[in-house]
C-alpha cells in the first residue's frame, strides 16, 4: 500500500522506511548535482556500484546519488557514512581503492581528503571544512542526505511532516498567520513579506486561484534555486501544497527554465512520486483539499523571471511584463488571483511550519529573517553555494567562508544581486547582508548572486558588462528601460574606449536616476544600480578614464599600451612566437620590442612571459 | 465611486477610470504617445508618468494604466515628473528626430537639445499599430520581435502576412510618421519657438499646475505665496 491517505499513514510510512534502514549500514553518497556531474560524478557512482559488486559487498553497502553540496568546485564529492568521511575531486580510478580501503576498513586516503589551505591539515568530515563550518544550512542541509529521485529518502528525514501539520492540524488562516509571524520575505529579489502576499491572494475575489513557483533564475552565475530544485524538489513541492492550501488554490505551476534539464527531470520524478503517494491529487491526507502541480518550461529570457512576464509566458504569450497594478494577487494567470513565490521562498515554508515561527524569526536580523543562499563566485578561494543567516557580514562570507581572495590580488568590490545589483566597495566589508542594508548601500539582495572582484577589475568595465547584459535582456516594451539601458551602455562604452568627454558622467547619472524612477518593471527599475553604485564608490575611476585617458586597473584595451622591459627581458622568443599579430620583434637572447601600431592589446605576451618583462601602462 | 486628488483638485470618477482619464476630465493636460482611446492601455512610452502618493512612499506611475483609486493623491507636473518626462522626450527625439509629433512634444516640454547620439529610426515602438491590428481589426498581422535594443515590429518571420487585409489602420494610428518641420536647425536641435507652454510656476509649486491659460491666471501660486 503506497497511498498515504491520512496523517497516520504518513507516520507508518516513515516508521517502515526507517526500520529498513540501519544507521550502521555504510552508505557511499556521491554528489550528482549539475556541478559534480560536469566532473563525471554520474559515472563515478556507477563505477563505485560495480566495484562493490566486484568486491562481494553488494548487500552490505549502499551507493546513493545525492543533491548538490554547494562546493561544486571541489567535485565530484563523495561522503561515506556512518563516519561521514569526506572526499573531494574523486576520479573513476579511485573507486576501487575507496571501496577496498575506506568503505571496508575505514582507512583514509590522504590524497582525496580536503586540505585546509590555511593550516595545511587534512580534513576528515564535511562539517569540519571551513567552507561549511561557518554556514547555517537550513535549506541546503538535506541536499546531501537524500536522493532527490527517491521520495522515501525525503520522508525518512522528516519530509511531508509539515504538510501533515498544516493540513490536518491548522486552519488556512493559522498557516498564514504563522508565515507572517515568521517574518519570511520573498527570496526572488524584492523581499516582499510572504505571509502578506498569501493573504492578499486569499482575500482576492475569485473561485479559481493559482500558485506559481518561480524557478526561472536568470541571473548569470547564480544557481541556488537550481540546486534546491535538483537536490531537494520535494521541499519546494511541500511548501507549495501548504501555500496553496492556505490560499485556497487547487492548481500550481513551476516555471523552470529549460536550460536546467536535471531540475526538470528531478522535479518531474518528484511530482510523479508525490502523486503516487497521495501528497498531490484529490483529498490530500484526508483533508478534503485537492491540489496538483504542473511544470512549465521557459525558454530562458532573463525578463521572464519578472512575475507578470512569467505569467504571460505561461499563458503562451510573449514573455514581457505589463504595468502593475493590477498585481498578480488580484489578477494573475488567466486573469485569476495568483500567488507567485521563488523556489527558495517555497522551500522555507515546511521549515517554518515544522519548527515554528518563533524559532524561525530568531534567525536573522530585525527586518530580514531566516537564512539566505548565496552563490559565491569570482576571485575567491572557495566558490560555491553558501547559506548564512541574514545579517551575516560580507567579510564573514568572503573571508571566513570564501577563504579570502584568490591569487595575490587585493579585494576591491563585491557585486551582489545579479546583473542589476550594485558593487559594494571594501570599506563596506562589514555590512550586514539584509534587504535594507543592501538597498542603502546602493545594491539589492536580488536572488543571491555574489561576485567577488579584486584589484585587477576595472569598475567602469564592470558597469559596461552589466549594462550590455541588461540592454540585451530588457524586453524593450517601455522606452525608459529599452532606450535608457542602451544609452547608458553607449556612454559607458565610449568612456571605456577613451572617447569619454566632459559632461558624460553628469548625463549618465541623470539618465540613470530617471531610468530607475520611470521604468515599467523591476528590470528597468534596478538597471541603473551597476552604474549608480560604481559612480558612487568608484567615481575616480570613471574620471581617470575621461580626463587622463587612463584605465587604472589596466583593463580597457583602448587605454592601455604594452611594452617590454628591456632590463628584464631575457630574449626567450616566447612572446614573439605567441603573438597573434606578429607585433613583437627580436632575436634570441636579445631584448624584444612590441610594435605599438600592430598590437591589439590581447595580453597574450603578458600571460606567457616567464620573467614578468611585459609592462602594461 | 472613488474620489481622488489631482494637482490639488478633488475629482470623483466611475470605478474603472484611469488616472489619465480622471485628469483629462479635469482638463489637465498630460502628454501621451502610446495611449490611444479605443486601444488597451500599454504603458510603454512613459510620457504620461505622474507622481502618486506622498512623502517617502511617492512614486512615478503611468497614468494611462493606473486605476483611479479612492483617496489617491496625484501630481501631474511635479519636478520629479517633469524630470522623467523631459528625459523620455529627449530619448525619443534622439531616436526619431524627424518626427513632427515628437518635435512638438519636445517644444511643449522645453526640450531643446539632444545630448545623445542621434539615430534615425522610423519607429518608436509605441505599439499602437500592433494593438490596432489586433484589437480593432482582429487581424494580429504584426507584432514585436526580439528584445531590448533589438526589438522591432514586423510580421511573423518577416514574411508577407497572410492575415493582413491592408486596411491601413496601422499607418493611421502611427504617431511617429509625421514629418519634421523644415526649420534651419542642426540635427539634434529643436527650435521650440512654435509651442512653448511650459508653465513657469511649476518650478516652485510642485502640487499645482496652472491649467487655465496664461501662467499666473489661476492665482493658485499667488495664494500659496501669501501663506
Ligand atoms: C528582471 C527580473 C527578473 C527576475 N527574475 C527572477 C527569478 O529568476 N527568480 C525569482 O524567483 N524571481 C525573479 N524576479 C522577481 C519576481 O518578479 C517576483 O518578485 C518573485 O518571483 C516573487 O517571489 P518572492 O516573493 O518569493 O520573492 C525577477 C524580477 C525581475 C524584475
Ligand atoms: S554539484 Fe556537487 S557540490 Fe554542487
Amino acid at each position: 500500500m503506497k497511498l498515504v491517505k491520512t496523517a497516520d499513514d504518513l507516520d507508518k510510512l516513515r516508521k517502515a522506511v526507517l526500520a529498513k534502514r540501519s544507521p550502521e549500514k555504510p552508505v557511499v553518497s556521491v554528489c550528482c548535482g549539475t556541478g559534480c556531474r560536469a566532473s563525471n560524478s554520474a559515472e563515478l557512482k556507477e563505477t563505485l556500484e560495480k566495484e562493490i559488486v566486484k568486491q562481494n559487498l553488494k548487500d552490505k553497502i549502499e551507493v546513493k546519488a545525492s543533491g548538490c553540496h554547494g562546493f561544486c568546485e571541489h567535485g565530484p564529492i563523495v561522503v561515506m557514512s556512518p563516519k561521514e568521511i569526506f572526499y573531494e575531486r574523486v576520479k573513476l580510478s579511485d573507486a576501487e581503492e575507496i571501496v577496498r580501503e575506506t568503505v571496508v576498513k575505514s582507512n583514509l586516503i590522504g590524497r582525496l581528503q580536503y586540505i585546509d589551505p590555511a593550516g595545511g591539515e587534512r580534513i576528515k568530515t564535511e562539517n569540519e571544512v571551513p567552507f561549511y563550518k561557518k554556514q547555517k544550512r537550513k535549506i541546503l542541509e538535506k541536499n546531501r542526505l537524500i536522493d532527490p529521485t527517491n521520495i522515501l529518502d525525503y520522508v525518512a528525514v522528516g519530509g511531508y511532516e509539515a504538510l501533515k501539520r498544516a493540513l490536518t492540524g491548522m486552519k488556512a488562516d493559522e498557516i498564514i498567520a504563522e508565515i507572517k509571524k515568521s517574518g519570511l520575505r520573498g527570496r526572488g529579489g524584492a523581499g516582499f513579506p510572504t505571509g502578506f502576499k498569501w493573504e492578499f491572494c486569499k482575500r482576492a475575489k475569485g473561485d479559481i486561484k493559482y500558485v506559481i513557483c518561480n524557478a526561472d533564475e536568470g541571473d548569470p552565475g547564480a544557481y541556488m534555486d537550481r540546486s534546491v530544485l535538483e537536490g531537494n524538489p520535494h521541499s519546494v513541492i511541500e511548501g507549495m501544497i501548504i501555500g496553496a492550501f492556505a490560499i485556497g488554490s487547487n492548481k500550481g505551476y513551476v516555471y523552470v527554465r529549460n536550460e536546467y534539464p536535471l531540475a526538470v527531470k528531478n522535479l518531474t520524478v518528484a511530482l510523479a512520486q508525490a502523486r503516487e503517494y497521495g501528497f498531490l491529487g484529490k483529498n490530500i491526507l484526508g483533508s478534503g483539499f485537492d491540489f496538483d502541480i504542473e511544470i512549465e518550461r521557459g525558454a530562458g529570457a532573463f525578463v521572464c523571471g519578472e512575475e507578470t512576464a512569467l505569467i504571460a509566458s505561461i499563458e503562451g504569450k510573449k514573455g514581457e511584463p505589463r504595468q502593475r497594478p493590477p498585481f498578480p494577487a488580484t489578477k494573475g494567470l488567466w486573469g485569476k488571483p495568483t500567488n507567485i513565490n521563488n523556489v527558495e521562498t517555497w522551500a522555507n515554508v515546511p521549515l517554518i511550519i515544522n519548527k515554528g515561527a518563533d524559532w524561525y524569526s530568531r534567525i536573522g536580523t530585525e527586518t530580514s529573517k531566516g537564512t539566505k543562499i548565496f552563490s559565491l563566485v569570482g576571485k575567491v578561494v572557495n566558490t560555491g553555494l553558501v547559506e548564512v543567516p541574514m545579517g551575516a557580514t560580507l567579510r564573514e562570507i568572503i573571508y571566513d567562508i570564501g577563504g579570502g581572495i584568490k591569487g595575490d590580488g587585493e579585494f576591491k568590490a563585491v557585486q551582489t544581486g545579479g546583473p542589476s545589483g550594485g558593487c559594494i566597495p571594501k570599506e563596506l566589508l562589514d555590512l550586514p547582508i539584509d534587504y535594507e542594508s543592501l538597498a542603502k548601500a546602493g545594491s539589492i539582495m536580488g536572488s543571491g548572486g555574489m561576485i567577488v572582484m579584486d584589484d585587477s577589475t576595472c569598475m567602469v568595465d564592470v558597469a559596461k558588462y552589466f549594462l550590455n547584459f541588461l540592454r540585451d535582456e530588457s524586453c524593450g516594451k517601455c522606452l525608459s528601460c529599452r532606450e535608457g539601458t542602451q544609452r547608458m551602455w553607449e556612454i559607458v562604452n565610449n568612456i571605456c574606449e577613451g572617447k569619454g568627454k566632459k559632461g558624460d558622467l553628469e548625463l549618465l547619472e541623470e539618465l540613470a536616476v530617471v531610468v530607475k524612477d520611470s521604468s515599467m518593471c523591476g528590470l528597468g527599475q534596478t538597471a541603473s544600480n551597476p552604474v549608480l553604485s560604481t559612480l558612487r564608490y568608484f567615481r575616480h575611476e570613471y574620471e581617470a578614464h575621461i580626463k587622463e585617458k587612463k584605465c587604472p586597473a589596466r583593463v580597457c584595451k583602448a587605454l592601455i599600451t604594452y611594452s617590454i622591459d628591456t632590463d628584464k627581458c631575457v630574449g626567450c622568443l616566447l612572446c614573439l612566437k605567441n603573438c597573434p599579430q606578429k607585433a613583437i620583434l627580436g632575436e634570441l637572447k636579445k631584448p624584444h620590442k612590441i610594435e605599438i601600431e600592430k598590437c591589439i592589446r590581447c595580453g597574450v605576451c603578458n600571460e606567457v612571459c616567464n620573467v614578468k618583462a611585459v609592462l602594461v601602462s | 465611486m472613488p474620489t481622488l486628488k489631482i494637482d490639488g483638485l478633488d475629482v470623483t470618477v466611475e470605478p474603472g477610470t484611469t488616472v489619465l482619464e480622471a485628469a483629462q476630465f479635469l482638463g489637465l493636460e498630460i502628454p501621451t504617445l502610446c495611449h490611444m482611446d479605443g486601444l488597451e492601455p500599454y504603458g510603454g512610452c512613459r510620457l504620461c508618468l505622474v507622481e502618486v502618493g506622498s512623502g517617502d512612499k511617492s512614486r512615478l506611475v503611468t497614468s494611462c494604466t493606473y486605476p483611479a483609486e479612492d483617496g489617491l493623491t496625484v501630481r501631474t507636473n511635479s519636478k520629479r515628473v517633469l524630470r522623467s518626462r523631459k528625459m523620455m522626450v529627449e530619448l525619443l527625439l534622439s531616436v526619431c528626430p524627424s518626427s513632427r509629433t515628437i518635435q512638438d512634444l519636445a517644444s511643449l516640454m522645453g526640450v531643446q537639445k539632444v545630448r545623445f547620439k542621434t539615430r534615425n529610426d522610423d519607429c518608436i515602438l509605441c505599439g499602437r499599430c500592433v494593438r490596432m491590428c489586433k484589437e480593432q481589426m482582429d487581424a494580429g498581422a504584426i507584432g514585436f520581435v526580439n528584445r531590448g535594443h533589438k526589438r522591432k515590429i514586423t510580421t511573423p518571420f518577416n514574411m508577407k502576412s497572410e492575415v493582413c487585409r491592408t486596411c491601413g489602420g496601422c499607418i493611421y494610428v502611427c504617431p511617429a510618421c509625421n514629418l519634421r518641420c523644415q526649420g534651419p536647425n542642426a540635427p539634434g536641435d529643436v527650435c521650440g519657438s512654435c509651442l512653448s507652454l511650459q508653465p513657469t510656476c511649476t518650478e516652485r509649486f510642485d502640487d499645482y499646475m496652472c491649467y487655465l491659460g496664461p501662467t499666473g491666471n489661476c492665482g493658485t501660486c499667488i495664494k500659496k505665496e501669501e501663506n
